[in-house]
Formats: C-alpha cells, structure tokens, sequence
C-alpha cells in the first residue's frame, strides 16, 4: 500500500492508503478527523469540504495520494486550540444558521473561500449564487446567508485570523 | 420575559460542537474491530431469485461471511412491520405483505437488499458484493400507482395490488349537497413522490457483548425507543432489555428516519454472528433506493359552493402509492394524517374521501415532513384558490366568506379545531406581503416582459402527534404520549431526560429554556439526555411536530411535581406548614415572611436528608411524567407566495414570500422561523425542483443527486416570517408546534402564484422550468411572426 503524507490543520501527517483512498476517509477513518462529513457520492452536497493548500476542495473527490505534500485544513482547524473559534463559526452560532448541523463543516469551509475570492462585502446574491456546491436540507439557507455576510464583515475587521494558507 | 427563558431568541447550546466539527453522528462511532457491512441488492424492480451463490465472494480478502435471506429465515428473524391498522369500507384489514430484513424467495424494488458482505474494511466489502452471484427471473414490473389495481399481482396477500379501500366521511350527505351545488370546482391532481434526502445517510453500527448477552445499536433513528421495541417484540432479535439503542447526534430525519429498516436488523443479526461489531453506512445512492419516499397520490377532488360561494361540501378520491411493502406508519399518511385534514380553516358541512393504497414496485413510501398534511393543503387550498378564479372572486375574501369563526369546531372528518384565528394571521399576511401594491408590480413586471404571479395557502394542520385513545380507536399500535424525567441533583443542576429525539430541532436550547424559566436557575445549569434506551424512559420520539406540544408538557408536568417536592423539603428547612411556602425565581420563602432558602440549598437538603424523616418524606428531587394530550394540535396559517415568470424559459423566481403562522405558545422565536424556513424551502422543493421518478420497468431514474433536483441557496428567496397566537388548549404550556407547518403551506401557494400568473391551471408538480413554458405555450400558442 502507498504511503502519503501531507499537513493537516498544521500537524504533519502520515499514513498508508490504497490508491483509492479518498481525501475524506482519510482524514476520517486514518486520523479520526470526524468533523469532516460525507453526505452524497457525486460531489454535489459540499459536506465534505475541506481547504487544500488553502483552496476549497470537496473532499469526496480527491484522492489522498493526491495530497502528498499539502496543507490541509478541516473544520477542526479553524479556531486556536484552546482559543476563540474563528469569527465565521461564530457567525453561524449567531444567526441560526444551522440546525442539524451535518452540512454545517463543509458549509463554514466553503464560506471562507467565497469570502477568500469574492471579498468581505458580500450581498445575498453572490452568496447564493457561490454556495451552489453545498447544499443544506434543514434551514431553507435563509440564516446560512445572513451568517455569511456578517461573518465576512468580522473577518475584515481585522483581527481575525483566516484559514491556514 | 427573561433572556434565557419562554419566548428568549436563545443562541443554541448545541452549535458548539456542530460548528467545531466535534459531532457525533453515527459514523462517527467507531468501535473496537468495526467489520463493514455492504449490501447486494436487486437492480431487478420485481424478479424472483432463483439462487444465489457466495462461495467466491466469501473467498475475497477481508471478507468474514456472506449471509442471505436463506440463512435470516433460518435463524428465524422476524419480518418488518406496519404497526397502524387500517381496515376498508368492507371491514376486512389492510393486506399487510411479508417483509424479510433480506429478500429470500422475491425482490419487490430495486434496492431490495438480498445479501450482505461483512468485511474488515469498506472496500474489500464492496469488491467482495461484486462477486455475489443472484440468479434473478425477472417478473413484470408494476410502477404507476394509478394502474397498480390491474397490473400483476405482487403480493400474494393483496389481490390487485391494493393494500386497502379505505373512506371517511358522509357519501350520501356529499351527494346531496352536490346536486344542490350552484358551481363545483374539480381537479385532478398529483401529488409528486419526494426523496427526504436529510444530508446525513442513514448509518447502523451494530455490536454484540458475548459476556452479557447485550445487544447495543447505534442508529440514526429518531426514536430510539420505538425502535427497540419493534426489533425485540416483532423483529425478535433479542428481549427488549437486552437491546440498547442509542441514538447519537442525527443530521436531520424530516420523517425518514422514523421507520425500522433491513438494515438495522441485519448489522444486530450480523454482529452477534460474526462476533465482531458491524457498520453500514449508506451511500447517497443507496439511500435514493432504501429511505423511504415521501408523497406519491393521484387525487380527483371536486368541491361544491353556493351561488354566493360558501363550499357546501367537497369530495375527494386518491390513490396512495405505498411501495413494494409497508413501511412502519405507511398506512396512516394517506388516511387519518390526510382525509382528516380535509376541512382546512373553512366551515365545509360535509366531507367525503376515498383512499385507495396499493403496492407497486418501488420503493416503500412512508411519512415524509408533513405527512399527509401537505398533499390535504394542496387539494383543499388548490380547490379553493381555482374556485375563487372560475368564480370571479378575490382569493383572499372567498377564504374569508368560508373561514371557521368559532371554537371548538367539529370538522366532518374527525378532527376538532380547539382555538384559532384564521382571519388574524391573514390580515397579518396580507399587509406584510404588500398585497394591495401587488397589481401595479404585475404591471410593471409585464413591461419588462414577466408575468407575474400571487398564490395563498392558507393552512391548517394536526399535529403535537398524538392523544393515545385517540390513535388507538383509528388503529395506531401504540400510545403516543410522550415522557420526560427531571433530575435535580445535590449541587442543583438539572437534567431533563426526554423520550424525544432531536435531529436539527434544538432541544438541548429550548427544553433548557423551560426548565431554566421554571425552576428559575440558569439556562447553563440545565442539560437535556435524548437518545439512549439505557439512559432514559420510554419514550416515542420526535416527529410530528411533537416534542414541543407532547414532550415539553410532559416536562412541564413533571417540573410541577418537583416544585410541590422541593416546597415539602423548603418546608422542612425553614419549619413552616407545606402550605405557606411560596416558590418564585429561584427562591423559596416562608409566605408573609422574609425566611427562605435558595433553589441549590433546597436541592441538596432533598438528598442530605438530615431536616426529615425519610418515613415523612422520601429523599431525592426526581419526577417523572408520561403525558398524554387530550387532542391534537392545530398550527395554522397564512402564507403568500409572488413570483415572476420568464416567459421565453418558463423559469420561476421567487420574489416575495410571506408566511404568518399561529403556532401558540413559543419557546424560542429563533428556532420556530428557522424550521419555518427549512419547511417552506422543502414545500417549495417539491413544486418547483423535485421529483422520484421511475421508468415503466421500475428503474428509478432520479438514482443520485446529479438527476434528483434539490434545492440550491440560489433556488429560493429569503422569507418574511411573522407569528400571530392562540394557545393550544390542549396541553399545558399552550405550544402548538411548528416543525412541519412550511412545508404543509408552502406547495400550494406555489402553484397558485404561478398559475395565477400564467393564467391556467393545467400544471402538475414540479413546476420546472420546462413544464411552465409548455404550459405557457399550450395555454398561450404564439403567432409566428
């Protein structure tokens, strides 16, 4: 079996997987990184997003091999350890922006990258239009907007520290 | 009101974990040498087995054992039940079909599961399923429900594949009043077979302890307890209180995980056999093919009005599509949780309905958010809204000339309106969505092209499921009370265990909320334990927006006798009769006096027990409460949809929606709008987006998420939401419950916005983009220039 390595949430990483491994039963099987979630098998409902070399990525559709030599964030990764959680988790705490909380990970993921490309100014447009990979049954994505836009405007605030590079 | 207390926008407790990654959902379980269980499953809808051959598959690496339904029958597992009676107009029961956990002799749908491979890991097991061979003779295959009655017979029970011909209601008094009728509106209707899809598949983590004979199931149910009476009393698996059912965090249900499924059954049977633990975690695929589906009737409804539109009666027939078998609660979507509901909010003297179910070749149907509410609400609201067109009356005011005024009312069809305000939540409706400034929008609208559309639904529901004699009397196999136990501990915390289940609902927020506001002790100080037989009472579970209604009176209930408790020992302390003791915020006082004792010191005198005699009064501050409301609940409200209309693509944006609901008492107005949010977006899914299709040999072509439309954030507006009250009179605390009521509103005022603005009604179901524009041109061919 081929060995990987890579960096997740800052730690290195190491293990065996077969070519077929994918990215999310890596992280959830061979390093217990549960936050992570699988919810379809044609990567469309965005439960598995993670960051990869601080990218969005569904991680459904990688390959673990794939990620030899890369820095990968989960939603475990996202606050201080010990430390405040990160001002978009917060936002989704705030607003209700999640009731299940399945989808929600991969939801805060994707949500930082559509501020990493699209700026802290977002209206509700963009975000709707932006969040067609994620999919949420439980809340209409009424409050998931909302968290989104406020999260992004305390992100610009400085302060706050963004996903890993 | 306090900030953590009744009615409090309380920020959830249980966000922390889920926004941090640190849920634990049921695959998340991961327990000490887990085998993988993957299912070999029919890709034939209907086909009797002619063999089926492991020995290759057995020989795969990883693979532990392969097991048929051969080897099921001859540990002698007990078969799935449904556990609500329903007979037909002949008296004669409803033909309840056979349901191994794994097919021996027949597969009746695709996804009928067949075998099972238990493998060390996921892959090997996968690859070991492929070398399972099933000989298959193919049979014909029934798919439309409409034509299920001569088509050929799947089951042997049920002769024309009908499971039940069942009626409510007056059909002589129907018929009269139609003949009398100065106009009738018919219509036909189908209601569209859905797919729950919650975003968490279902998963069973199965586990046997040789050393103490236990079975212990991790399971993404939402009713842990129900569940584990169904697998020991019928399934048989093991006595009840040798099975343990835990239910761990749950990502979402909307009714589809209610039911017992194969799955759960086989992984407790699997485990003890192969002595290892055993995980099945569905695909999305795979779930597409064994959750149940929502939905599925075809429906002839017509309604009779008088010269000056008042509705004298209406008369509904539909035929419910149940599937290749009959899922737990199957029978009584399209019967008692439907033709009861058939009233809406208008005075309608007499009411008759026919149900036909009949099986097909599908996938089981069973409860699915709503539950036969929103396919009554779409007949009714549907019937009214057209009548009002053919009759030249304002949508709005024909309600309003039909709306029940006074309570309690006795529909014609079971059901007995307790309190409402229909006429409150309407007026509310139509000043928040700006009804009167709707013309000069449509006008505008249609220079730039647009048509532009404004539909009601104005609703009602039963739900806070349920009062058990009730039920029981309509054929329910159980009571549906619900349980609550409140622990105060020596240090003065509370826990409160609840036979609910929450799946997205909040109840580790709310349930505090109560007892925080009750006891007058800090939200913080109190937890909420869901979700464990071995932990907590029986108790029935959540759905059918229950858990507020049944679940927190039951708490409530049970707070009442903890306060009467509390005050013997307060009176104890302070040497004061039982009787002047008055308890208020947190405090205990001799009444007339400024003697008293705090909450935490009277909590840990209940278990030090010294100012007592135990012969006096036993130590300890525990109650425990089963509640049983008097009646069901009825939510109801107003809501109005506006939409817009590409007439080149059929395309449909949403640019208004206004819901007003009447939910009774609120424990925390965050969560209600939330699950009004989630259930509209579900409602407007379902006229919109999606629909289960199958092709004429069974296959269901909506398999994955690339062909089942679901609904995107881009797909649907944000809402205006507001509340108007009246207290539920029927259970303690007044909650009427809101989990459902979006998505029993929301189809109708849908489709009556767009066929308002396109100005026929001959549209089904989802309205996409495609068939709105053939609609559009059927109605309106163009001139070719």
């Amino acid at each position: 079996m081929p060995a990987v390595s890579m960096t997740v949430n800052g730690k290195a990483v190491s293990g065996d997987v077969e070519a077929r491994t994918l990215l999310v039963q890596f992280l959830r099987e061979n390093l217990r990184l549960t936050g992570t979630h699988v919810g379809c098998d044609t990567s469309q409902c965005g439960a598995c997003v993670v960051h990869i070399d601080g990218i969005a990525a569904k991680s459904c559709t990688t390959l673990a091999l794939q990620c030899e030599g890369a820095k990968v964030t989960t939603i475990e990764g996202l606050a201080e350890p010990n430390g405040p959680l990160h001002p978009m988790q917060e936002a989704f705490r705030e607003h209700h922006a999640l009731q299940c909380g399945f989808c929600t990970p991969g939801m805060i993921m994707a949500a930082l990258d559509i501020v990493r490309r699209r700026g802290n100014d977002l209206d509700e447009h963009t975000i709707r239009e932006q969040l067609d990979g994620n999919i949420c049954r439980c809340t209409g994505y009424h409050n998931i907007v909302k968290a989104i836009a406020a999260g992004a405007k305390t992100m610009a605030k400085g302060g706050a520290r963004q996903a890993a590079e | 009101m306090s900030a953590t207390g009744i009615g409090a926008a309380v920020r959830r407790k249980e966000d922390l974990r889920f926004i941090t990654g640190k849920g634990r959902y049921t695959d998340d379980v991961i327990r000490p040498g887990e085998t993988r269980a993957v299912f070999v499953r029919s890709p034939h809808a209907h086909a009797s087995i002619r063999s089926i051959e492991v020995s290759e598959a057995k020989k795969m690496p990883g693979v532990i054992d392969v097991l048929t339904g051969k080897d099921l029958a001859t540990d002698k597992i007990g078969n799935l039940i449904c556990g609500w009676m329903i007979h037909s107009k002949d008296g004669s029961p409803m033909k309840m079909a056979p349901h191994p956990a794994l097919a021996a002799d027949k597969v009746c749908h695709v996804g009928d599961a067949v075998a099972v491979v238990i493998a060390e890991t996921q892959a090997q097991g996968r690859d070991a399923a492929e070398k399972v061979k099933v000989e298959y003779q193919l049979l014909t295959a029934v798919v439309d429900p409409a034509k299920a009655r001569s088509a050929p017979q799947i089951h042997e029970v049920a002769p024309k594949n009908t499971i039940y011909e069942w009626s409510l209601g007056n059909a002589k008094a129907v018929d009269a009043a139609f003949a009398s009728a100065k106009h009738v509106t018919h219509l036909d209707i189908v209601n569209n077979r859905l797919i729950a899809n919650a975003i968490e598949p279902r998963v069973a983590v199965a586990e046997y302890d040789a050393g103490t004979d236990q079975l212990t199931l991790w399971n993404t149910t939402q009713n842990p307890h129900v569940s584990r009476l169904v697998i020991a009393a019928f399934v048989g698996m093991a006595p009840e209180h040798k099975l343990r059912v835990i239910a761990p965090d749950v990502g979402g249900g909307f009714g589809s995980k209610i039911f017992i499924y194969p799955e759960e059954v086989v992984c407790l049977w699997a485990a003890r056999k192969v002595a290892q633990p055993v995980k099945w975690t569905a695909d999305r695929s795979e779930s597409f093919i064994t959750d149940a589906h929502g939905r599925d009737h075809v429906t002839h409804a017509e309604l009779a009005l008088d010269a000056s539109g008042k509705f004298l009666a209406m008369r509904v027939k539909t035929i419910a599509n149940l599937g290749a078998y009959m899922s737990t609660f199957s029978s009584s979507v399209p019967t008692y949780l439907y033709a009861t509901l058939l009233s809406g909010q208008y005075d309608i003297p007499h009411i008759y309905c026919e149900v036909d179910a009949v099986y097909t070749n599908t996938v089981p149907v069973d409860a699915y958010r709503g539950a036969g509410r929103p396919e009554a609400t779409f007949v009714v609201e549907r019937l009214v809204e057209v009548a009002a067109r053919q009759l030249g009356i304002d949508p709005a005011d024909l309600r309003r000339r039909n709306f029940i005024k006074t309570f309690p009312h006795q529909t014609p069809v079971i059901m007995a309106y307790d309190a409402g305000d229909y006429n409150a939540s309407l007026k509310k409706a139509l000043e928040i969505a700006d009804v009167k400034g709707f013309s000069k929008r449509k006008r505008d609208a249609a220079r730039n092209g647009k048509l532009r559309g404004l539909g009601y639904s104005t609703y009602i529901e039963a739900c806070g499921i349920a009062p058990s004699q009730a039920v029981g009397s309509l054929g329910c196999g159980v009571g549906l009370w619900e349980s609550a136990e409140v622990r105060v501990n020596p240090t003065g915390s509370v826990e409160v265990l609840t036979g609910t289940h929450a799946h997205g609902q909040g109840h580790e927020t709310t349930f505090a909320q109560l007892v925080s506001e009750r006891l007058g002790i800090p939200f913080e100080n109190v937890s909420v334990v869901h979700g464990d037989t071995d932990k907590v009472q029986f108790g029935m579970g959540t759905y059918g927006s229950r858990s507020g209604a049944v679940g927190m009176s039951a708490v409530a209930n049970a707070l009442d006798k903890i306060e009467a408790k509390a005050k013997k020992v307060a009176a104890h302390m302070l040497e004061a009769a039982e009787g002047d003791i008055v308890f208020k915020d947190g405090k205990f006082t001799v009444a007339g006096t400024d003697k008293s004792a705090a909450w935490g010191d009277v909590a840990l005198n209940a278990y030090i027990a010294h100012k007592f005699a135990g012969q006096e009064l036993e130590p300890g501050l525990k109650e425990t409460s089963f509640y049983d409301p008097t009646n069901f609940t009825f939510p109801a409200g107003c809501h109005i949809c506006e939409v817009e209309i590409d007439r080149d693509t059929g395309k449909t944006e949403i640019v208004g929606w206004t819901a007003v609901d009447d939910f009774g008492t609120v424990i925390n107005p965050m969560i209600v709008e939330g699950q009004v949010h989630g259930g509209i977006a579900q409602g407007i899914g379902q006229a919109l987006l999606e629909v289960a299709v199958y092709d004429k040999d069974g296959q269901l072509v909506t398999g994955s998420l690339m062909d089942y439309s679901m609904p995107h954030a881009h797909d649907l507006p944000s809402f205006k939401v507001g509340l108007t009250e009246t207290k539920a009179p029927s259970n303690p605390l007044g909650i009427k419950g809101c989990g459902e009521a979006g998505a029993i509103a929301s189809p109708a005022a849908v489709i009556n916005a767009i066929t308002d603005a396109i100005g026929t009604e001959d549209l089904a179901m989802p309205a996409t983009a495609q068939a709105v524009w053939s609609a559009l041109t059927r109605a309106q061919p163009r001139q070719v220039a």
